[in-house]
């Protein structure tokens, strides 16, 4: 089942063009990544699917399950499965994360047309996604990434991905700022929740990530267009030759 | 106009929800202020010849002092002959139980969401309701009663305890300490009476909800508690009001008296009409709170959750008299539209090893004005007095403001003073993260708002914070249209 086709998407921020035209076609259980040199557009990709204001759609479509995502709020979008793991996610002081899932899933629930989940379940149900990614329950009491380390943040953004449950997870640079271990745990928990009606995209710089989760396709983003596309192993061949090996192949393209 | 901007714009577009009026009769007085106001108003309370002195004196000294102009706040000149000074709803006899009480009034509670019936069969909270000027129904008086606690509204205890009242009215208040407390002392209606007796624990939150009514009253609450020796009181104070055009003025006073090892807990969420959109109408709520550790080890800790009024003038105050005693006080206050606020306390340490702690939140949106004002003052005797203060802003939008006026005046060098401030906007990747997660806008900055506010939130008993969640989030309904 097709879930999402980005048909020549363009988008600037300001007075600067950041994606010049990308196409992509995701599919339900499929895993994407989509790597490429820092300022290719890689976490603009991630941010317009997820709806941020700050930049502007200039031209093209995104459909999802069937409908223009463009025409929809941020709040719709997530409510309608399409959850972003945040790259430098924010703090909220004063609210825990207990508390802020709770308001998040049952507005996601209300919007399903269900029952807001009762304080019982949902511990319960917190209890048992705790596990898959190692998670310990003080935290979750804490205010919102207030005072964690960055891979504290990371899990509590897989964390969150487990609960709510998304359709189609976008992960932007998950694996900055983690070390091994963590990086270990946090991939676990991805492909834990894996199914075979959900997909992900894994926006990375690097391929050690494609280590632990593995993806079907690769992208590589350079100049706001994806110049190359190809199973796990483009991944590998890239890890190799670097992306200046991309670069001058697109640039004499152009050229 | 950026998303934030606009969010707040529309902050603006939630209707007062509690503006509606109640159709009971009153007997009132006519407008103005004079001494026959004060013989008619003391006459009607039937009381003695010395609390009509005590109003006298109290009125004769106002008329020597001037509005007072420092703070930062603006509003139309006052005519204070143009307001009504009492308003009473006509009631025959006087109720036993809920069943003789105005079928209206419990109508009106109902809408208010704190029917009594409720209040008693719930919560075990005993409720003295005063709408306008008279007390109309006293719960639980009888459980009260047993523990020798007195709670009653204040011209029950004139008539029941005059020698209480004697000796305590004023006694931390006094009739000249401002301009606002000296009009109060005047004309003041009535208001609620607690006496705790030595070594009693209250066993519930004593609460009061006020109500101001009648068009062109004046509202002038007198309230005092007597916290005797090792004694503990929580009590509780909610206002509503319902919609008006013209400004409503209201002084009340508080006077809190704490003997040695007692402790009083005094929390208020106040939602009065703030005013429509465009600040027209709304409360002007100038009142004058302080209570007074009298004995060691005394404690009196102020929460208070200020969301409504037009114009705010408001310090609770503690004076730490006696030796390691404690004076606290927790603060939100939200302004939004054109409302404006200038609230903060006073924390005077006189006796050694005092401590003092200030949690102050403010939050403005719309076009208002938002000032903290405290004085922490430490007298020459207060050996190791510490104080700590906190005070911080939130911004919504870009067309309100926040100030903050602290002053510390320290004659005791072994005294510690801590200040710290900050002032942050609501920001636009907060809201963003939220929405990633499903959550809507008006939710997110609901959420947002409370948690930046849950220090404070945290002081007020369990309904009473249930209840200023949901005040603050009324306070944001309509933010998004």
């Amino acid at each position: 089942m097709r879930m999402l086709k980005i048909n020549n998407l363009k988008a600037k921020i300001e007075d600067k063009a950041i994606l010049n035209g990308i196409n992509l076609e995701v599919k339900a259980g499929e895993v994407h990544a989509i790597m490429g040199p820092n300022g290719s557009g890689k976490s603009t990709l991630a941010s317009v699917l997820a709806g941020r204001e700050e930049f502007e759609v200039t031209d093209g479509s995104i459909e999802y399950l069937g409908s223009d995502l463009l025409e929809k709020d941020p709040d719709e979008r997530a409510r309608e499965g399409i959850f972003l793991a945040f790259q430098y996610p924010v703090e909220i002081p004063g609210v825990s994360t207990t508390n802020f899932l709770k308001t998040a899933l049952n507005q996601i629930r209300q919007h399903k047309g269900q029952d807001p989940l009762d304080a019982v379940s949902f511990l319960k149900m917190m209890k048992e996604k705790m596990k898959l990614v190692e998670i310990d329950q003080s935290l979750l009491s804490r205010s919102l990434n207030e005072g964690f380390s960055g891979g504290e943040k990371k899990r509590n953004e897989i964390f969150q991905m487990a609960m709510l449950e998304p359709k189609l997870a976008i992960l932007d640079e998950t694996d900055s700022g983690l070390d091994i271990d963590a990086l270990r745990i946090v991939a676990g928990g991805v492909n834990k929740l894996k199914t075979k009606d959900n997909a992900t995209i894994v926006v990375t710089h690097y391929q050690r990530l494609l280590d632990y989760i593995v993806p079907d396709y690769v992208h590589v983003l350079y100049n706001g267009r994806i110049v190359k596309s190809g199973n796990k192993d483009l991944a590998l061949e890239l890890e190799e030759k670097g992306y200046d090996w991309i670069k001058e192949t697109a640039d004499s393209a152009t050229a | 106009m950026s998303k934030d901007n606009q969010i707040l714009e529309e902050f603006t577009n939630s209707d007062y929800k509690y503006g509606f009026e109640s159709n009971f009769e009153s007997e009132s007085a006519p407008k103005g202020l004079n001494e026959d106001i004060i013989r008619f108003i003391s006459a009607k309370k039937e009381e003695p010849e010395w609390l009509l002195e005590w109003r006298m004196k109290a009125f004769r000294h106002w008329l020597t002092l001037k509005e007072p102009k420092w703070h930062n706040v603006k509003y139309p000149e006052i005519d204070y002959q143009d307001i009504i000074y009492y308003a009473a709803p006509k009631q025959k006899v006087k109720p036993k139980s809920l069943d003789e009480v105005d079928p209206e009034l419990l109508d009106t509670f109902k809408k208010l969401g704190i029917s009594l019936e409720e209040q008693k069969r719930l919560s075990g909270v005993a409720v003295d309701a005063v709408i306008d000027s008279v007390s109309v129904a006293t719960t639980f008086k009888d459980k009260l009663g047993d523990l020798g606690i007195i709670f009653c509204s204040f011209s029950e205890a004139v008539q029941e305890h005059p020698e209480l009242v004697k000796k305590y009215l004023g006694s931390v208040v006094p009739q000249n300490d401002n301009y606002f407390s000296a009009l109060n002392s005047a004309v003041f209606s009535d208001g609620s009476f607690c006496y705790i007796p030595k070594g009693v624990r209250c066993p519930m939150e004593l609460s009061t909800y006020f109500r101001i009514n009648a068009a062109n009253t004046g509202q002038f609450e007198r309230t005092l508690i007597i916290a005797e020796e090792g004694s503990y009181v929580s009590y509780l104070e909610g206002c509503t009001a319902p919609m008006r055009d013209e400004n409503q003025l209201h002084a009340a006073v508080v006077e809190i008296y704490a003997a040695k090892d007692a402790e009083v807990k005094y929390s208020t969420v106040q939602n009065w009409y703030p005013g429509d959109k465009q600040g027209k109408g709304g409360i002007y709520n100038f009142v004058t709170k302080r209570g007074i550790c009298a004995g060691d080890n005394s404690k009196i800790s102020w929460t208070q959750v200020e969301t409504g009024s037009a114009v705010t003038w408001k310090y609770p105050s503690c004076i730490l008299k006696g030796d390691n005693s404690i004076g606290e006080f927790y603060s939100v206050a939200v302004t939004n539209n054109f409302q404006q606020a200038d609230t903060g306390t006073k924390m005077i340490h006189i006796g050694k090893n005092t401590k003092s702690r200030i949690v102050s939140k403010g939050v403005s949106a719309g076009k208002s004005q938002n000032s903290y004002r405290g004085l922490v003052k430490v007298m020459k005797r207060a050996e190791n007095a510490r104080n700590f203060s906190q005070c911080d802003s939130l911004l919504m939008g870009d067309k309100c403001g926040a100030h903050t006026f602290p002053y510390i005046e320290s004659d005791n060098s072994s005294a510690q003073i801590e200040h710290e401030a900050t002032t942050s906007k609501i920001g636009e990747d907060q809201i963003f993260y939220c929405n990633q997660r499903g959550i809507s806008e008006e939710d997110a900055v609901a959420l947002i708002v409370n948690g930046y506010c849950k220090e404070v939130l945290n002081q007020l008993p369990m309904e009473f914070a249930v209840e200023a969640q949901k005040l603050l989030a009324l306070t944001l309904e309509g933010s998004v249209g």
